[in-house]
């Protein structure tokens, strides 16, 4: 059938400079470059550059240039090219329209709309040059109370299992399958050197990663898979996975491509079939049922560490993660509409769920209203681009973050949203064992810490600007917070006023 | 917490477990296990969740009363003997040991379940073995030796799991709608009359090979050795195998 789409992308190469050295046609897992012999040149095969810029950046004479197709429909407000070519893809292909990466629609990125405070007179700002600055944070569920023994002035209250980390920032989950076994040890490597935390996702434990486990999130989701009494044995905390805000309410189909033999030993099923983790647990149907798991994990594991409910924000979250809580999760993991997948239906992807800055107010605020905010710890997920970001999120009640998407980014990801493919050129959405390695773990790592201590050294320097010497007293402090451009309501829900006010 | 008589492979210990709370009763079945118990009795067991799901050991564990809700989850080598009935998740996400049950199972019996085997006398509720899954030399099997409710084998993709149909006392089948709905690995075999429309688009029916009879017969020949049943009897009567019809159930789902 030929097919009716047009070119995403045109692709430029400069006759001057290509010097035809093939470097463009071995990069392009696309097949977007193809060598003529006879004519001894360079062909371009436009139809399938996804503009993931992977030819552009390793070319080495600059010859090439990657643009959008200025092919243009007539316009029409309505019928934008997008859903013209969806109905098109669809025509052809006649499926579920599968898409990678977090939602790109236009809805409003509330951090674009949410300003900090900073000292001005009244209340010296601190130099973080100067003086200490404390981001350590610690996950867990922290007692109402303290009772100290008056004699040796030590704790008496027997305190619930903490995980201390370093930096508000966590990578979030990512099975090995989803992405590369390189791509995880990197993920691995920088969370243990910037004293933090990676989250496997629900792929399993590579053995190789086994070394890095005190630095492991383990998820426990529909699947099971790979779960066992090791790898929760190992792990510094456990998740139980209900839902992702790439995709909330339904479940994950890993294509049989990407179960390797490496992947089907790590999730523990057999090579070359579909990974199906189904849309919910079927142990868990209730409130109750999830107490039911959340107390099987922590028998499982003596109580020696916290658990975590990882769900995507959805209308009713407040009232879900306040069930959540008395059932018995440590930390409430938050994934908002811009969190991002390996591959997910594109009509949920862009349509289901709310943004990640609301639902963190809303579940924060319904916490403190019913006295247990301190029960839980959150950690929030959905498009975190910055350490500002970070901040204002924390300032709206998060206790720390998930970043993936960003992560990725320090990896070589350029977001073309061509994941469910497997074929991604910057070898990271891939389990192709040749495309794997274009990510060194050894530079892959050292890209993330760098990150990491990039974004570390600006919130040091927001936090000493409003005058905070510890995170811990930005946390639910929404006075350090303005909104701009909002409505009432949307001030209302973000219990923040507006700037000026 | 008594130390009674002494077993050929360790010191068998009695707790009486009354209203103790799943927390300190496991602690109690840990520490007796520490100490080098190989066999455990626990008596008045009234609804206690979780039972042995902290162990690591090969130790019996034979429970007098009803266990409460995911006995055995992730049960990783132990032996679990109930007398009497278990109530839902019972093997739930289980890697490696055995559980009997002597008298009924609830719902999502072996969910999950990536080793061992769970041998029950009567009936299970709904959505037992529901992505069962196998595992190179891992291959978990659940024996019923009534029949199952809806959801049997939901979305399997891998183990055994054996219908004996024993309680049906000449009615008509097994009642379960939904039967491996996604079922994409592992093998159900089912003694006693099923209809097409009670099984799952994903399924297929095909005779037993000689293989298959094997397998059958271990495991039917443990089960009638758990419960005092005649094994030849049981197996001389008719069995339908039931197995994917695809690796890839919902391969074509999808437009990239």
């Amino acid at each position: 059938m030929k097919s009716y789409l047009p070119p995403r992308f045109v692709i430029d190469r400069d006759a001057g400079r290509c010097i035809a050295c093939q470097v463009c046609v071995r990069q392009c897992s696309f097949d977007a470059h193809a060598y003529d012999g006879e004519e001894d040149a360079i062909r371009s095969y436009e139809e399938n550059c996804v503009g993931c810029h992977r030819c552009a950046v390793f070319c080495p004479t600059g010859a090439l240039n990657i643009r959008l197709n200025p092919l243009s429909y007539r316009p029409n407000v309505n019928w934008q090219p997008e859903f013209i070519e969806d109905v098109i893809r669809q025509s052809e292909g006649g499926g579920v329209l599968l898409t990678g990466m977090g939602n790109d629609k236009p809805y409003r990125v509330y951090w674009d709309h949410l300003l900090l405070n900073a000292s001005q007179v009244t209340n010296p700002s601190i130099d973080p040059l100067r003086e200490p600055m404390e981001l350590r944070t610690f996950l867990g569920r922290k007692p109402d109370r303290v009772e100290l023994d008056p004699a040796s002035l030590s704790l008496k209250t027997q305190l619930a299992p903490q995980v201390a980390i370093e930096l508000p920032v966590l990578f979030s989950a990512m099975s090995y399958g989803a992405i590369s076994l390189n791509v995880q040890e990197s993920l691995a490597r920088a969370a243990t050197e910037a004293g933090t935390l990676f989250n496997v996702g629900e792929g399993g434990l590579h053995q190789k990663l086994y070394k890095y486990a005190n630095n492991a999130i383990v998820q426990v989701a529909s699947g099971r898979f790979g779960v066992h009494p090791e790898y929760l044995d190992v792990a510094r905390f456990i998740e139980i996975k209900i839902g992702q805000g790439a995709k909330p309410g339904i479940g994950g189909h890993l294509p049989a491509g990407k179960v390797s033999e490496d992947v089907a030993e790590t999730r523990m099923i057999p090579a070359g079939t579909d990974a199906l983790s189904p849309a919910p647990q079927h142990d868990i149907y209730s409130i109750e049922d999830l107490a039911q798991l959340i107390y099987a994990l922590k028998e499982a594991t003596n109580y020696t560490k916290p658990i975590s409910v990882k769900i995507a924000a959805v209308h009713n979250s407040a009232a879900i993660a306040s069930g959540m809580v008395r059932a018995g999760a440590d930390i409430i993991a938050l994934d908002g509409l811009r969190g991002a997948t390996g591959a997910a239906p594109k009509m949920i992807r862009d349509n289901v769920g709310i943004p990640i800055e609301l639902a963190i107010a809303s579940v924060d605020t319904r916490l403190r209203e019913e006295g247990i905010r301190n029960q839980a710890s959150i950690i929030a997920g959905g498009s975190f681009r910055n350490s500002a970001d970070v901040v204002k999120a924390i300032a709206l009640g998060a206790d720390a973050v998930y970043i993936g998407t960003a992560a990725l980014i320090a990896l070589g990801c350029t977001v073309c949203q061509q994941c469910p493919t497997g074929k991604c050129a910057w070898g990271i959405a891939t389990t192709d064992p040749m495309l794997s390695r274009r990510v060194n773990p050894d530079i892959g790592s050292r890209r993330l810490v760098n990150l990491l201590r990039g974004w570390s050294l600006e919130i040091k320097e927001m936090l000493g600007g409003m005058g905070i010497n510890a995170l811990e007293s930005l946390r639910g402090n929404r006075l350090h917070l303005r909104g701009l451009d909002l409505t009432d309501g949307e001030l209302d829900v973000l219990g923040v006023r507006l700037a000026g006010r | 917490m008594t130390t009674n008589t002494a077993t050929r492979t360790g010191p068998a210990v009695c707790i009486d477990v009354n209203g103790t709370h799943h927390r300190e009763l496991n602690g109690q079945i840990q520490e007796a296990v520490a100490k080098g118990a190989q066999r455990i009795n626990l008596h008045s067991v009234h609804g206690q969740r979780y039972i042995a799901t902290n162990l690591r050991s090969e130790a019996e564990i034979h429970i007098h009363g009803t266990p409460g809700n995911d006995l055995g989850a992730f049960l990783h080598g132990s032996k679990l003997i109930v007398h009497g009935n278990a109530q839902d998740g019972c093997g739930n996400t289980m890697n490696e040991g055995e559980i009997v049950v002597h008298g009924h199972a609830g719902d999502i019996t072996g969910l999950s379940a990536r080793g061992g085997r769970i041998f029950i006398r009567e009936d299970v509720g709904y959505r037992a073995a529901i992505h069962m899954k196998e595992y190179e030399g891992k291959r978990p099997a659940l024996v019923v030796g009534g029949t199952a409710q809806d959801f049997l084998g939901e979305y399997m993709a891998g183990g055994i799991v054996v219908v004996l149909g024993l309680t049906q006392n000449g009615q008509n089948g097994h009642q379960a709608s939904f039967v491996g709905t996604g079922m994409h690995g592992g093998v159900i075999y089912l003694r006693g009359q099923i209809n097409g429309y009670q099984l799952g688009k994903e399924v297929g029916v095909s005779k037993l090979t000689r293989k298959d009879r094997a397998i059958l017969r271990d495991l039917v020949t443990r089960f009638a050795a758990h419960f005092g049943f005649d094994a030849e009897e049981i197996l001389a009567s008719r069995f339908v195998k039931l197995v994917p019809l695809y690796l890839r159930p919902y391969g074509r789902l999808y437009t990239y």
